[in-house]
């Protein structure tokens, strides 16, 4: 329910970003809730860079990006996300540049009244990120280094939100 | 004018990351221009074919081969995405 005295609270606000340095997801998680009782939920999602893909040994990861584009097309899936669900907040941060197995990529984060609409918003979000914002990955393997091919499964998983 | 910037493994096999053209007697939208880029031929052809995954994105929204080109765009071509 909308609290009248405090219109804004359930509004919240989409927060994207885009930079090499790495995140804090406790504080992060923090800022977000912070003194907002509308918020019952919060869902979040941690990409983390693997030391193995397809079958070899990754020792590095550079991750490129559209400077200006990445953020549009952020801002376009983030609006898109609220349109389908009553969600609170919306953050997104994903780094660009060099990356070590273990490291965090990528954080979003929804925060709703109720789980359901968390848990889809945060879902929906990433697949549609890992389909329609350009960025692109180059590996480092023993043998060289190579472009991060597409997957089809990462396209599958953006069709069946319709 | 036209902003053309390359992106991933184009921007490799290009040899660029941008470049900066007269917009082409002709080319009015992107099947147009992605045709006049295939005709330097070499690279151009091999990357820029037709059987190639390449997108385009026009002014920094995705694009489709019908989407119109007009003076001062900035028109983007890379390969399918792999960010998240």
């Amino acid at each position: 329910m909308n609290d009248p005295t405090r219109p804004s609270a359930t509004q919240g606000r989409t927060d994207i970003r885009v930079h090499e340095a790495d995140f804090d997801v406790g504080h992060e998680i923090a800022q977000l809730r912070a003194g907002n009782a509308a918020i019952g939920a919060v869902a979040t999602f941690i990409g983390v860079c693997r030391d193995i893909n397809d079958g070899d040994h990754v020792a590095e990861l550079v991750l490129e990006h559209y400077p200006g584009m990445t953020e549009k097309a952020l801002g376009a899936i983030a609006d898109e996300a609220r349109g389908r669900w009553d969600v609170i907040d919306i953050l997104i941060i994903h780094r660009v540049g060099r990356m070590l197995p273990t490291d965090q990529i990528v954080f979003v984060a929804v925060t709703s009244a109720h789980r359901g609409e968390a848990f889809a918003a945060c879902e929906f979000l990433m697949d549609f990120l890992k389909t329609r914002a350009p960025f692109w990955k180059k590996e480092q393997t023993p043998a060289g280094s190579r472009w991060v091919d597409a997957r089809e499964a990462d396209d599958a998983a953006a069709g069946r939100w319709g | 004018m036209l902003n053309i910037l390359y992106f991933a493994r184009l921007k490799e096999t290009l040899g660029r990351d941008t470049e900066r053209i007269e917009l082409p007697a002709g080319v009015a939208d992107v099947a147009a221009l992605t045709d006049w880029l295939r005709a330097r031929g070499g690279v151009w052809s091999e990357e820029l074919a037709a059987s190639r995954p390449v997108r385009v994105a026009v002014n920094q929204d995705m694009a489709r081969h019908d989407t119109p080109i007009r003076d001062g765009d900035e028109i983007a071509y890379f390969p399918p995405v792999t960010g998240g």
